[in-house]
């Protein structure tokens, strides 16, 4: 199983020009289990941790460009965390230290786990990934576009996830994912809430309830009638008559498996989103991680 | 002669103090060997093929794929065994190599060595078996009556206890059914051992285990070799807690490298430790308890069903023990106790920490709390009530006569402050249910204390020879002890080495290998029993150094035996005319004894299960305080406060060690632990999925108090403390749970669906 590090994109895409069917490495925190558990053992690896272009982050205008290389560690600082609360709180969710020193926000999405942490935040967000080829094409597209099933992107063979463009202090931003203990845990459940005051737009997407992450459009609409958009403040209660909570499950669709019920998962969904509103809305600035 | 006068260590690292382990600074540093790093040169590698079906037939069995494979030293499956063709702690039942029929997921089939680790995955891969899958029998209930999945019926074992009227009845009586659901010892060190072929036609095992003479037997047996031929070595062991009891891939390794010559390594997947260890039995309880109207206990009725998987491994002692300890440490007249322990086609359970005495723990506490409140009484108060004390009758008709301070310990955790900590309200988000997942809402958490009490026993029972050997060698002045008795984490090694000191007077004293070459048996470390087993040993051999010591002295200078002493390192006289270091005593002489220490004997439970069953109970009570998420049912253990009889603490340091482990161990089980099964496969076979308490998750532990009530006829007064904090933790902690909910929460580990949609539905049962 040779290993390729280039140290720059171009060696990168050189390498993928004869291998483009090379397993790329961004962290490995799942690669890397599934290889030592022999499950995986892919003809070639091509590791994209030396490769500066990928690395951290910057603003463009009123954007901020978050490099497919970017850490959990460096998603939770508090320059960025600023920028994006809504990533940061997701990232510290993830794992231990040590695997969010490791792991990537492109691994993450690239791997397309349902549980993916990150991924909810990034639909609520609209974020846009930008996926470059050795010719110098470059494709952006949503994250709907791009993540299809579970562990299935549309990611073509030779091309490389470079970066992802979110807007820079996009409204308020509530990420809660519900696992069996308290730290260190697969999601059973998340949700990730975006209410962006300038545009008026809320955002609503649901993780670890279906195949891929769910954006809650029936949600986001009957959620728009309760904002009283100039005074900033909810005009009708979230819950009483269990309709916002229903609205969640019923756009939730989620399995039983050995983690959790379908029935908790849509329940636990409805709690999240009903809860993220309420955190959204509260006179309190949104925590950061 | 010298006599120089110097001022000796005196007792610095005897019993009693927080003496340091010795293995400690090296674990710490990454530098202690466990038997995962073992090498020799020219070392094969070997691979374990395991059934992917809890039951089915094996219709043919192709080796040949995998000798094709090139690297591949040699493949092994049924047929390759040359002596006997099973193994099991209590009864032979289990075979080293499935031959006609597989019984559980992951049972052994074929072994392959070769000359690296994946050559030898991908080989034992390439073996073609063709299976006849069958329907596999999974519902312990159903076990009982179902036809026979092996030769010895499907009842593994049964215990009936009658005692007193079986017709008493009670003014008050109230009635439950119970479950626990299979735990795992989730060591971190996974089964690894390296096998070297000897020149006399023996072999060397080097490996993790907690008792290497039963291996070595068991081994032997298989191999078809005299003991003498078998030789085992204890490498560094990386926990245990019951799981290694059991043999995993020890016959097989030692069959490899004596078909190849060469030495044979192997080491578990994680994937692979979780399905070649046993678990703890999961368990289906019913009871009914009676009481007078002020609340004194009148009878205790159970029905116990404990799935002991494919294979027998130690469920008779397991299902002893749940019987034994059913009614609780609680005066309990009249007892009626069916306890059946069934053969399914599950995973094979065993030993883990509390051996049967984990399981109706948390159903009889709930049930105490439950009587309690029929009663209308304070649950402590209750407790308090009917605590056995020394000279009480247990539900076996045996008369406790050593230490029970059961009040003691009730008294001291009911006596202890609440968590200072803040509550819910202006908790850090972080320390809220939920945890790093954002998910609390501050007024939806709700604060919960619970209360339970356990006890079980210490060291073998029902009669069982247990006996453990050591031996003591002074020479030049140093100490050396030497066991077979197995460190798996828990700190015999520092206390051996207190021992020594305490007698001997001197800081240095070296430990030999442990290891079947050369000493006697130190029996299992389990049963919390090596403090007073080998630690009785060890005692015994260093007095018997000690005495040899200063008869030579007293010969060599002609002086009466009764006028010396030795003290604080020193031979001296009481008028002070002999004053002799240890190297001055000895006098170029060596002095060796070996010790075997054997506790008093027990007796088998009659058929009724009456009888002097057990040698020595150890009690503990644990206070739980939870904050409970009500709409998502997620938990957040606040604190749990304990105390616990220990007899004598001769070792605070490492004392506090075990109690903060079990707890952490019993907390686990009580809200995450779960080896998740579906028809016969286990679903979480990872740490990704197999869920264990992290730093968040394990509570602050508070030791109300260490009841220092010397037992008596134990070395030092000391009783073993491994288990009880992993007794009575759980059901405190789903006590609590409940206290918060006001769910009847019948089984462990409690979900959070358990709670979540209990409450959702209840909410909209109201509306």
């Amino acid at each position: 199983m040779p290993v390729f590090v280039p140290a720059s994109l171009e060696e990168a895409f050189a390498v993928l020009e004869g291998a483009p069917g090379a397993q790329l490495l961004a962290g490995g925190t799942d690669f890397m289990v599934e290889v030592n558990a022999g499950q995986r053992r892919p003809a070639t690896v091509v590791a994209l941790g030396a490769v500066p272009e990928l690395k951290g982050w910057r603003l463009d205008g009123d954007e901020v460009v978050l490099g497919a290389g970017l850490t959990y560690t460096e998603m939770i600082s508090p320059e960025l965390a600023e920028l994006v609360p809504g990533l940061a709180q997701a990232a510290r969710t993830v794992g231990s230290p040590q695997i969010r020193n490791a792991g990537t926000l492109g691994g993450n999405i690239a791997t397309a786990s349902p549980a993916g942490d990150t991924l909810p935040m990034l639909m609520a967000l609209g974020a846009t990934m930008t996926l470059g080829r050795s010719d110098g094409g470059r494709r952006a597209v949503g994250l709907d576009e791009l993540v299809v099933g579970p562990k299935r992107t549309t990611l073509q063979p030779g091309e490389v996830l470079l970066e992802v463009r979110v807007r820079a202090g996009a409204g308020r931003q509530e990420f809660l994912k519900v696992g069996t203990r308290n730290a260190m845990v697969i999601a059973v459940a998340s949700a990730a809430v975006v209410v962006d005051f300038e545009r008026r737009s809320v955002r609503v997407a649901l993780g670890s309830v279906g195949p891929v992450v769910i954006r809650a459009e029936e949600v986001e609409r009957e959620a728009a009638k309760l904002i009283d958009w100039d005074a900033r403040r909810l005009v009708g209660p979230l819950e009483g008559s269990g309709d916002f909570g229903e609205l969640v499950r019923t756009a939730a669709r989620p399995i039983d498996d050995h983690r959790s019920t379908a029935a908790y998962r849509r329940h636990a969904a409805g709690v999240c989103v009903t809860r993220a509103f309420r955190r959204a809305f509260s006179s309190e600035e949104s925590t950061a991680p | 002669m010298t006599t120089v006068l110097t001022t000796g260590p005196g007792l610095r690292g005897g019993l009693g103090e927080s003496v340091r382990r010795p293995d400690g600074g090296p674990k710490a540093r990454g530098e202690f060997a466990f038997s995962s790093d073992l090498e020799a040169e020219d070392m094969l590698w070997a691979h374990l093929l395991r059934s992917p079906h809890p039951s089915a037939a094996i219709s043919s069995l192709d080796l040949s794929p995998a000798f094709a494979v090139p690297g591949v030293a040699a493949v092994l499956a049924a047929g390759d065994v040359p002596g006997r063709q099973s193994f099991g702690l209590d009864y032979p039942d289990q075979p080293v190599f499935a031959g006609k029929v597989v019984r559980h997921v992951g049972e052994p089939i074929a072994a392959v060595a070769a000359d690296h680790p994946i050559t030898a995955r991908r080989a034992a891969e390439a073996i073609a078996v063709t299976y006849e899958v069958t329907e596999p029998l999974t519902d312990p209930e159903a076990a009982m009556e179902a036809p026979p999945i092996h030769e010895r019926g499907n009842v593994l074992f049964h215990q009936d206890i009658v005692h007193g009227d079986p017709g008493a009845t009670g003014e008050v009586s109230v009635e439950g059914s119970y479950a626990t659901a299979m735990q795992d010892q989730a060591f971190l060190g996974p089964e690894s051992a390296l096998a070297v072929p000897a020149g006399d036609g023996g072999v060397d095992l080097y490996l993790a285990t907690q008792w290497l003479h039963v291996d070595r037997d068991q081994i032997a047996a298989c191999l078809g070799l005299p003991l003498d031929l078998v030789r085992l070595h204890l490498s560094g062991v990386g926990g245990a807690f019951g799981a290694r009891e059991d043999m995993s891939m020890q016959v097989q390794l030692c069959l490899l490298a004596m078909r190849t010559g060469r030495p044979v390594k192997i080491v578990f997947s994680r994937e692979e430790s979780f399905l070649g260890h046993v678990h703890r039995h999961p368990a289906r309880m019913w009871y009914r308890h009676s009481a007078d109207a002020d609340g004194n206990l009148v009878k205790v009725e159970a029905k116990l069903i404990l799935d002991g998987g494919a294979y027998l491994s130690s469920s008779p002692a397991v299902l002893q023990n749940a019987a034994c300890f059913a009614a609780g440490p609680y005066r309990v007249p009249n007892a009626v106790v069916d306890a059946t322990a069934v053969r399914t086609n599950n995973p094979p359970c065993g030993a883990m920490r509390g051996f049967g005495a984990v399981q109706v723990c948390f159903a009889y506490e709930t049930q105490m709390d439950k009587l309690a409140a029929a009663l209308r009484m304070d649950p402590v108060e209750l407790r308090l009530r009917n605590a056995l004390r020394t000279g009480d009758t247990m539900i076996t008709g045996q008369v406790l006569s050593g230490a029970a301070p059961v009040a003691e310990v009730i008294r001291a955790v009911a006596a202890a402050p609440l968590p200072a900590e803040p509550g819910p309200s202006d908790a850090p988000e972080i320390a809220l249910p939920g945890g790093a997942g954002r998910t609390a809402e501050r007024d939806r958490v709700r604060r919960g204390i619970g209360f339970a009490v356990g006890f079980k026993n210490l060291m073998y029972s029902a009669g069982f020879d247990d006996f453990t050997t050591a031996r003591c060698r002074l020479e030049e002045g140093r100490v050396t002890i030497t066991s077979a008795a197995v460190e798996v984490g828990q700190g015999l090694v520092t206390l051996m080495q207190q021992i020594a000191r305490h007698i001997f007077g001197v800081a240095d004293v070296s430990l030999g290998e442990a290891t079947t070459a050369g000493i006697g048996s130190a029996g299992s470390t389990s049963a919390s029993r090596q403090t007073w087993m080998t630690g009785g040993a060890v005692e015994a051999a260093c007095r018997a150094v000690a005495e040899r010591l200063v008869s030579s002295v007293a010969q060599r200078l002609e002086r009466p035996l009764a006028s010396l002493r030795l003290d604080g390192g020193r031979v001296c006289s009481d008028d002070g005319a002999v004053d002799l270091s240890l190297v001055g005593a000895a006098s170029g002489q060596v002095f060796e004894e070996t010790a075997v220490y054997r506790h008093p004997p027990t007796e088998e439970l009659d058929e009724k299960g009456q009888g002097n069953a057990h040698v020595s109970f150890a009690f503990g009570a644990h206070r739980a305080v939870v904050d409970v998420d009500l709409d998502l049912g997620l938990v957040r253990v606040v604190d749990v406060t304990t105390a616990q009889d220990v007899g004598r603490a001769l070792n605070p340091l490492q004392l506090i060690g075990q109690i903060e482990g079990g707890t952490a161990q019993g907390v686990g089980l009580a809200v995450m632990e779960e080896i998740v099964l579906d028809r016969g496969t286990v679903r979480n076979p990872s740490f990704t999925d197999y869920i264990i308490p992290t730093a968040l998750d394990s509570p602050p532990v508070t030791i109300a108090g260490l009841i220092e009530e010397p037992e008596p006829g134990a070395p030092h007064g000391a009783k073993g403390a491994g288990e009880p904090p992993a007794i009575s933790s759980t059901a405190a902690v789903a006590a609590a749970i409940r206290d918060a909910t006001g769910l009847e929460l019948a089984r462990v580990p409690i979900r959070p669906q358990d709670i979540a949609l209990a409450l959702a539905a209840f909410e909209e049962d109201r509306q």
